[in-house]
């Protein structure tokens, strides 16, 4: 394993190779099988900037989640992003750190309103695949100086440089938080009720559908995080507008809730294929019909769908006509490699995705065989 | 400001040009007349002005295809133009440039409220956006000052912000799919309805790239529910350092304003003059604006109320009423037309961390001293995007000249405290040449190969965004 203890090291490393390396951060994040040595960002740590009244975080990408997440709490601030943990559903071990965040983009419930990870990126510094040290964007929040590299490298998953650093815009913590739950709801009618809410001037943060919740049943989940008494007051606005709802109001357990829809725990364990799906949340019900048997965690309102399918299972030719797309989470390594990881490109934007993978990494070495392959490879 | 010499040949070759363009498009949607190509000489950075080869106004994604592979093959430069009201200079032609607008582009393509979007052809503007929307209770978040005049397209490609961006994000946080047309015509869907788009993110990439890598014609926007409700407060103070506090501690406080605008006292009293606002007469004001029910709104003022009475403020006044709060908004948003009824200016809009407001506000006061002209500040301090307005008469010989010398100074100032050239209007030609102080040429080589494989021949808007003694080499391959 490589394990450079600073972003010159790590450009050495990289001028030098011959051969490909797999780039990783706390190694928890397993998807796809990547070719070549470990590359290890575990020594490239610590929070560089932490300036709570700018709402401005920087910190090297190796800083384990943990670390960040605790040095905001203490100032009652967060990463708005909300990033799924995958330790649970992949089964995997170690300690999720920032950079690997950011390299696949990892966003949970609060996306719908909050955006994604690369929504609160504001500034990168990476080592190309020619061992270059670039960096873009910064640590204000407003700059469009330049092109914006810093989204091109969220969600990269390290094909076209290694992070050495990444600055977020956070955001303040929440005083409280209330969840709306309805039970035995079909997973068409749950999602014309999230798209109520979602319509609705209340700021749902999480809107979810999961085949079990904690009663063993279907159940709808509608988030709201705020002031204590603004909490209240939507909430009670909420249940007059969707009519037989409970309110979990214990923040504890509301919390609870939303950490398992986020990293879709109830996928854990079973010895079956997991997807994650992304389309126009109102097609979240014709993903359900087309999949049939399968288990399905729906959050985003329906956008974002974790299905659970017998191994081996075809997805992308059951969703055939259903515009979005889907990458397989979790499968044997025959079945990554005979279905395709990630999913495949039309042919003008694979041309551009090659392309920049040829400019950035012009070796090939950087996590060869993740995301679409290029034309190259 | 130096352009590249125009390519004699190409201006030879205008009128063969011309007719393969009538032979693509209406002859109505080609203009070539000299005294009609005046009306694309410039944008909103008017101290520029060149006449283009031709301009064009096509209608559909596919005119739009059918001119950008008319011009690589001629290798004819192209610029992309939304309304014209860039500050940037993102859309000033060369002489031998086809200017390509989306003007008559600005059909609502698809709404729908069940997965909250828009789809829009790109010459729409932006407030247009939010009108098609309004009725049924939404809206679309980014808001530059100029959203009665600016094309969504102007937008994306300047990645435009506004005054309430603190909570919503600028245009690429709200952008979830484009058409891009491609320089040799290949018409490229990258996102969609859906909420991530797969991939590398080429929607990021696209978003703010100033019109060089793609002409977008089409955009899937996010909207909006309309809040309940939005209401200002206004408070004055004895000084800059003492606001730029207050700002920095109603942040850490857990409140989320819509908005916290500055003003400076030069601004205050210009606009005062102007608009008559009944602002008080201090040296610092801030407008925070909050959102929710009316009992949301009145426990997140009072919070904001709590944290400015520990700051001395010269006066709060919290609105009580619609009326009332048009009045707080009514100086800051005449504040760019009371600034030009005095006086020529130049905005410029840096990006500082909001820490540094304080210092960076003394060290503009010593600049405006050391150059002799006037500056008067109004920005958007919760997220430090600075807008400088220096004032100066074009009409006398040598003041242009200095008001940019004197702009560049703060520019490279706001780099130096940790920010950035520009915050919302983008590089275009006018910070084009400062480029450097905020990268190392690696940093600029990256970008450069993002446009390499976008626009091989970097034929558009070549000549924006990057130093040209930077781009030299890949423009002179591409005259060739």
């Amino acid at each position: 394993m490589l394990t450079p203890k600073s972003e010159v090291e790590l450009a050495d490393i990289l001028r030098a190779a011959e051969t490909p390396v797999r780039v990783q951060g706390g190694g928890t994040r397993g998807v796809g099988v990547a070719r070549g040595e470990v590359l290890s960002t575990a020594s490239l740590t610590g929070i560089t900037l932490y300036e709570p009244g700018a709402l401005t975080l920087v910190a090297k990408a190796g800083t384990p989640l943990s670390e960040i997440t605790e040095t905001l709490a203490a100032e009652n601030q967060r990463l708005p992003f909300e990033p799924i943990d995958h330790r649970r559903l992949l089964g995997t071990k170690g300690e999720p750190t920032i950079g690997g965040a950011v390299a696949t983009n990892a966003s949970g419930p609060r996306r719908i309103a909050a955006g994604a990870c690369r929504d609160s990126l504001i500034g990168v510094r990476f080592v190309d695949g020619a061992g270059t040290i670039v960096k873009n964007g910064g640590r204000v929040m407003k700059n469009v100086t330049g092109y914006d590299l810093v989204k091109l490298m969220a969600g990269s998953w390290g094909t076209l440089g290694v992070l050495t650093e990444v600055s977020f815009k956070v955001l303040p913590g929440v005083a409280s938080e209330a969840t709306l739950l309805l039970d035995w709801q079909t997973p068409d009618a749950a999602i014309k009720t999230l798209a109520r809410a979602l319509r609705s001037p209340f700021e749902v943060t999480g809107a979810a559908y999961v085949p079990e919740g904690p009663d063993g049943v279907p159940m709808t989940a509608i988030r709201l995080e705020g002031f204590e008494a603004s909490v209240a007051y939507r909430a009670d606005k909420l249940r007059t507008e969707l009519g037989e709802v409970r309110i979990e109001d214990d923040s504890e357990k509301s919390a609870r809730l939303w950490r398992d829809i986020r990293d879709a725990s109830i996928l854990a364990g079973a010895p079956a294929d997991v997807w994650r799906i992304s389309v126009r949340p109102s097609h979240g019900p014709r993903v359900a019909k087309a999949l049939g048997e399968a288990r399905l965690v729906m959050d985003w309102g329906g956008g974002l769908v974790w299905a659970q399918v017998a191994q081996g299972t075809d997805l992308r030719a059951r969703l055939k006509g259903i515009p979005g797309h889907a990458t397989l989470v979790r499968a044997a390594p025959e079945t990554h490699a005979r279905l395709g990881t990630f999913p495949p490109e039309p042919e003008p934007v694979a041309r551009l995705t090659a392309g920049l993978r040829a400019k950035f990494d012009p070796r090939n070495i950087l996590n060869t065989g993740l995301m679409a392959a290029p034309e190259h490879a | 400001m130096q352009m590249p010499d125009p390519s004699a040949a190409i201006l030879s070759r205008k009128s063969s040009v011309v007719r393969r363009l009538q032979g693509v498009l209406d002859d109505d949607s080609v203009i070539h007349e000299e005294n009609e190509l005046r009306a694309y000489e410039c944008d909103a950075l008017t101290a520029y002005k060149c006449p283009p080869l031709a301009a064009v106004l096509p209608r559909t994604t596919e005119e739009v295809a059918a001119v950008l592979a008319i011009c690589h093959e001629e290798g004819v430069p192209v610029v992309p133009r939304g309304a014209g009201t860039s500050l940037a200079g993102g859309s000033l032609p060369s002489a031998d440039s086809v200017i390509l607008g989306v003007a008559r582009m600005n059909e609502v393509i698809e709404t729908s409220y069940d997965d909250r979007f828009i789809r829009v052809q790109t010459g729409r503007t932006n407030l247009s956006v939010t009108g098609a929307v309004e009725e049924d209770g939404f809206f679309y978040a980014p808001d530059p000052s100029s959203q009665l005049a600016c094309a969504i397209a102007g937008n994306i490609a300047m990645n435009s912000g506004g005054a309430h961006c603190l909570k919503y994000g600028v245009t690429t946080n709200n952008l979830l799919g484009v058409t891009l047309v491609q320089m040799d015509g290949t018409v490229v869907e990258i996102g969609g309805a859906h909420m991530d788009a797969g991939g590398l993110d080429l929607l990021g990439l696209v978003c703010g790239s100033e019109g060089q890598l793609g002409v977008v014609t089409e955009a899937t926007l996010r909207i909006l529910p309309k809040p309940e409700g939005a209401r200002p407060v206004l408070i004055g103070f004895s000084s800059n350092e003492v606001a730029g506090q207050c700002v920095s501690d109603i942040i850490k406080a857990g409140v989320l304003p819509v908005a916290i605008e500055f003003m400076d006292r030069p601004c205050i009293r210009a606009t005062e003059a102007f608009a008559g606002a009944g602002y008080p007469d201090c040296e610092a004001l801030l407008i925070v604006e909050v959102e929710g029910s009316d009992a949301e709104i009145d426990e997140q003022l009072g919070v904001i109320g709590q944290i400015a009475r520990g700051h001395d403020p010269v006066e709060i006044r919290e609105s009580q009423s619609a009326e009332e709060s048009a009045r707080i908004w009514l100086g800051r948003k005449s504040a760019f037309g009371a600034m030009g009824q005095i006086n020529d200016y130049m905005c410029l809009d840096g990006t500082i961390p909001v820490t540094e407001l304080p210092k960076v506000l003394g060290r503009i006061r010593e600049l405006s001293d050391q150059y002799g002209l006037d500056v008067a500040n109004v920005f958007h301090a919760g997220d430090g995007n600075m807008h400088p307005l220096i004032l100066f008469n074009a009409n006398e010989e040598g003041q242009l000249e200095k008001c940019e010398a004197m702009g560049a100074d703060i520019l490279r100032l706001c780099v130096e405290v940790g920010g950035c050239l520009t915050g919302e209007h983008g590089v275009g030609i006018e910070k084009r040449d400062l480029m450097e102080t905020q990268f190392a040429p690696d940093d600029l080589e990256a970008q450069m190969r993002v446009k390499d494989v976008f626009d091989p021949k970097w034929l558009l808007n070549p000549a924006k965004v990057f130093p040209l003694s930077v781009t030299e080499p890949r423009r002179a391959i591409a005259a060739e």
